[in-house]
């Protein structure tokens, strides 16, 4: 469908368990995902998808299983490691501070690209000043692509829900991310918001190439722009390849519908 | 591009591309085009902006663009667009701007009729929608966009970027630079120059053609009026489709030389407006009506005692702002010093707040104004005025002079222009500024202007005592009731549409016994009005449902009504029912015109069923409505609405 092409495996997870006590929360999993591709993790509610997020940005870290980025194999990531590899992502609840600017959150998200440290900052004078600068422009940019320029100057507690997800989707990009992790970008949007949300979450993977793993309850919605799906279902995983086989997968319907085994 | 060079100098300057070089030899360095790009202002001089329009001029040349082809633009304000007008012209061919927030089923007519051969368009989202339509129109040729982005996966050969086409044309311009001096020489004052599409209150839209004669004409006589200078900031954010917006953004500053300013994006002009702090201003009634909407709002959420002092201020600037901008020496010392204090304290502030704090001369036009809404910014030291005119006449016939501003009038006629008011109360216009003929459509032309040389507006006005122009009504709105009294509708609905929590008003009564009328609410000051009560609403029909909303509009109604019944003239006119619209009137649904005037006859015949309801003396009618959505996807909307008893007032005598 595009110019983009669907590179090689850049992110590899092989057999992930996840343990909270006695809970199981994800049990022998393993998919990957391919660089500039649409990632989509599926499945109904408790099925462990928000925790599979975590675990590859470094929240949670699994008690077995490998996880191999880029060819680096490991056991776990770290949170902070997983930034700087390139990791950024939106959460389903959502995390920006309500009292700053639009601005101002986005600028946080090039919290990681400064280089100047926190003396010179304060002097804001030189190199402080230039990087801010350069931050800055990035942001703008980001700004123009979301299409926010309205509300820049908003705090964000005040904007609507729809505008507050695009928002948190912009922190992310602030950050040049290689891979996003979108945590339900969909959920609780009308319609027309989540049409728009779609074609930003397409422009981004088409313009910048970045490879995207998104959770998402809205089949519709999966389907339309997913490349390669995997569904969860009680922590295992119970179906995975693309939107139409999935589709057409027993075990996938039955997990959604409830039919009888 | 020195004007000796490009052989210029001594011809007379008659023609847009004329004036473009001209002001590019003598004040090249000036700032002509500013336009918010990631966040930062950029600016474009003059000697910089023509040689964008020559290479623009000389790309569109190599594409196949002849003498007296059209050149469709579609999008925003963009600077690029006003260049793509000017670069037509170079070639002798016409500007046609559309508006950009047409459906594309729309678009069809006019680029049909046109045989547009040619468009230049902003972004995607226009090119998405004249590819639908590209099958209905084989003359569409080529279709240029302004922004690449999303574009990359378009591989049609008829598809390309401005970026590209400007860039042959550099080449073309550094290999033949003797082209457009060339060309530019051919051009002549009376070539149709821009080609504008009447928002068509009535039928089909009716391309009107004006010469760069005209709206130089037009142009100046505005200029030389306001003695407006090089230096004046216009902010350009008007649909360019609209005369006025072409008059102010183009002709004027081509004119006067002046820089005009194009916002970021259609929602952040309050934001750019109070940036740029423009000395010059135009804006149609509506837009003045939002601001004050939106500072009242924020006035009633403020705490009690910025509150009092607001109205405490607006009190003193009722009484005598508006005589203090006039100069009136009748206004009290103790006034004036009252005034002086409000002005450091509330009116200052306020105009920064509204982005007026530089500006010299503000206009408005489009449709009739309030008058409390045009006191309250003349009250405040905005010199706002009126002018009235049409896409016909260059949208510059009458204008109120300083210091002679009359609230209900729209002034006198500009220089140059004559106008009389024909038998039947018609206002008819005679002068340069007449267009020259409807685009292939002589029965029209030959309609509008007669064997003498008039054009006839379809306003109907009169002259007062001072010379000042007063328009009423639109001519064939205005109507009579059963028993004899005239009934001028728009009259009102201007005194309904005051109230900042009624957005849209439509009146009937035409050979009915009585008047009654629709009304739409404003949502954002009714829906502020309902959060502070607590009222709970899920949207804009539940709120227009809701009867203490029902209760609020009966108050304004009223009101209205008490005002109606001081003047004998309208005093029969009294609503005595009225119900609350379940939808926003919308263009999009054919309701309101692209200008968002309201389409009368249609709006009559779409909701018959609740007109004959007001007239049957029922208590309350079900309605189930279609509505277009943006990207024209229908739906529907239903509601069972109440109708009203509003009280009526006796008529009363004029006080002496």
């Amino acid at each position: 469908m595009s110019g983009r092409k669907i590179g090689e495996v850049i992110l590899d997870l092989q057999n992930i368990s996840l343990r909270f006590g006695g809970v199981k929360a994800l049990t022998d999993i393993s998919f990957n995902v391919r660089e500039h591709e649409i990632r989509a993790i599926i499945g109904p509610n408790g099925a462990g998808k928000s925790s599979m997020l975590n675990v590859i940005n470094g929240v949670y870290h699994p008690q077995e299983g490998t996880i191999v980025f880029r060819g680096e194999k490991r056991h776990d990531m770290e949170a902070n490691a997983a930034a700087r590899a390139g990791f950024a992502r939106t959460f389903q609840n959502i995390a920006l501070f309500k009292g700053m600017s639009v601005l101002d959150n986005l600028m946080t998200g090039r919290n990681l690209k400064l280089k100047t440290n926190f003396l010179q900052q304060a002097i804001w004078w030189g190199a402080a000043r230039r990087e801010e600068l350069e931050n800055r422009a990035k942001v703008e940019e980001v700004i123009d692509f979301l299409e926010i320029e309205h509300i820049r100057k908003t705090p964000v507690g005040r904007l609507p829900y729809g505008l507050q997800k695009r928002v948190e989707l912009g922190r992310a990009l602030a950050a040049e991310p290689e891979i996003l992790l979108l945590d339900e970008p969909m959920a609780g949007m009308n319609v027309e918001e989540k049409q728009d949300m779609c074609r930003f979450i397409l422009d981004v993977n088409d313009h910048f190439g970045t490879t995207i793993v998104l959770i998402e309850h809205d089949m519709g919605v999966v389907m339309d722009i997913s490349d390669r799906v995997v569904v969860l279902d009680y922590g295992k995983k119970i179906g995975d390849g693309t939107a139409e086989e999935v589709k057409n997968n027993p075990e996938v319907i039955s997990a959604y519908l409830g039919t009888q085994h | 591009m020195a004007a000796s060079q490009s052989g210029l100098a001594s011809s007379p300057l008659d023609t847009f591309p004329r004036l473009l070089l001209n002001h590019a030899a003598v004040r090249g360095d000036r700032p002509a085009t500013r336009e918010k790009y990631l966040g930062i202002w950029q600016t474009w001089n003059w000697s910089q902006v023509a040689q964008e329009v020559r290479a623009m001029a000389c790309g569109l040349a190599e594409l196949g663009f002849k003498r007296g082809d059209n050149l469709a633009l579609i999008g925003d304000n963009r600077p690029r667009l006003y260049w793509a007008m000017c670069a037509a012209q170079m070639l002798g061919g016409v500007a046609l701007p559309l508006y950009q927030d047409a459906v594309a089923a729309e678009m069809v007519f006019v680029l049909q009729d046109a045989e547009v051969k040619f468009a230049i368009v902003e972004d995607q989202e226009q090119v998405d929608k004249l590819m639908e339509i590209k099958g209905q129109c084989p003359c569409l040729e080529h279709i240029l966009y302004d922004d690449p982005r999303g574009m990359r996966h378009y591989t049609q050969t008829w598809l390309q970027g401005l970026d590209e086409v400007i860039a042959m044309g550099r080449i073309h311009d550094k290999n033949q630079p003797d082209f457009i001096p060339g060309e530019v020489s051919r051009g002549r004052s009376d070539d149709v120059a821009v080609m504008l599409y009447t928002s068509g209150t009535t039928g089909r839209p009716k391309g009107v053609c004006q010469t760069h004669e005209t709206f130089i004409a037009a142009a100046a006589s505005g200029v030389n009026f306001d003695q407006l200078t090089e230096r004046e900031d216009i902010l350009s954010y008007l649909p360019m489709a609209w005369v006025g917006d072409h008059l102010f953004s183009y002709a004027q500053a081509l004119y006067a030389g002046f820089t005009i300013n194009c916002p970021e994006s259609g929602d952040t002009v309050m934001t750019d407006l109070r940036e740029i702090g423009p000395t010059y201003y135009f804006a149609p009634p509506r837009v003045f009506e939002n601001l004050l909407t939106t500072v009242m709002i924020r006035m009633e959420d403020a705490g009690a005692i910025k509150r009092g002092l607001f109205h405490y201020f607006m009190a003193v600037a009722k009484r005598c702002g508006a005589d203090i901008l006039d100069r009136k020496p009748t206004v009290s010392t103790a006034d004036r010093l009252l005034y002086a204090l409000g002005n450091v304290l509330m009116y200052g502030p306020l105009r920064n707040v509204l982005g007026m704090s530089r500006i010299r001369v503000a206009y408005t036009a489009g449709a009739a104004i309030g008058p409390d809404l045009f006191r309250f910014y003349r009250s405040i030291g905005v010199n706002l005025k009126q002018l009235y005119g049409a896409t016909e006449t260059c949208a510059a016939v009458c204008l109120q002079p300083d210091r002679e501003i009359k609230f209900d009038s729209v002034g006198k006629p500009a220089p140059g222009v004559e106008v009389r008011i024909a038998e039947n109360g018609e206002v008819q216009v005679r002068g340069k500024i007449l267009f020259k003929e409807y685009y292939k459509r002589p029965d029209a032309t030959a309609e509008s202007i007669g064997a003498d040389g008039w054009f006839h507006t379809g306003d109907a006005g009169f002259f007062d005592e001072d010379g000042h122009l007063k328009i009423i009504d639109r001519a064939k709105d205005v109507g009579k009731l059963a028993h004899g009294a005239i009934f001028a509708p728009n009259y009102i609905e201007n005194k309904l549409k005051f109230f900042q929590h009624i957005k849209e008003a439509v009146c009937f009564g035409h050979d009915r016994d009585m008047v009654c009328g629709f009304i739409n609410i404003d949502m954002g000051a009714v829906g502020n009005w309902a959060e502070r009560r607590g009222i709970a609403y899920s949207g804009y029909t539940d709120l227009a449902t809701n009867p203490q909303v029902t209760e609020l509009i009966r108050e304004c109604v009223e009101q209205v009504n008490a005002e109606l019944s001081h003047d004998a003239m309208v005093a029969e006119t009294q609503v005595h029912r009225f119900l609350i619209l379940h939808k926003e009137l919308d263009p999009d649904d054919d309701e309101l015109t692209r200008t968002r005037k309201v389409r009368r006859g249609f709006v009559a015949e779409k909701y018959a069923v609740l007109i004959d309801a007001l007239y049957s003396g029922k208590a309350s009618q079900f309605i189930e409505t279609q509505v277009k959505f943006e990207d024209g996807r229908t739906g529907k909307v239903s509601a069972d609405l109440v109708i009203t008893d509003a009280k009526t007032f006796p008529v009363m005598k004029k006080a002496a």
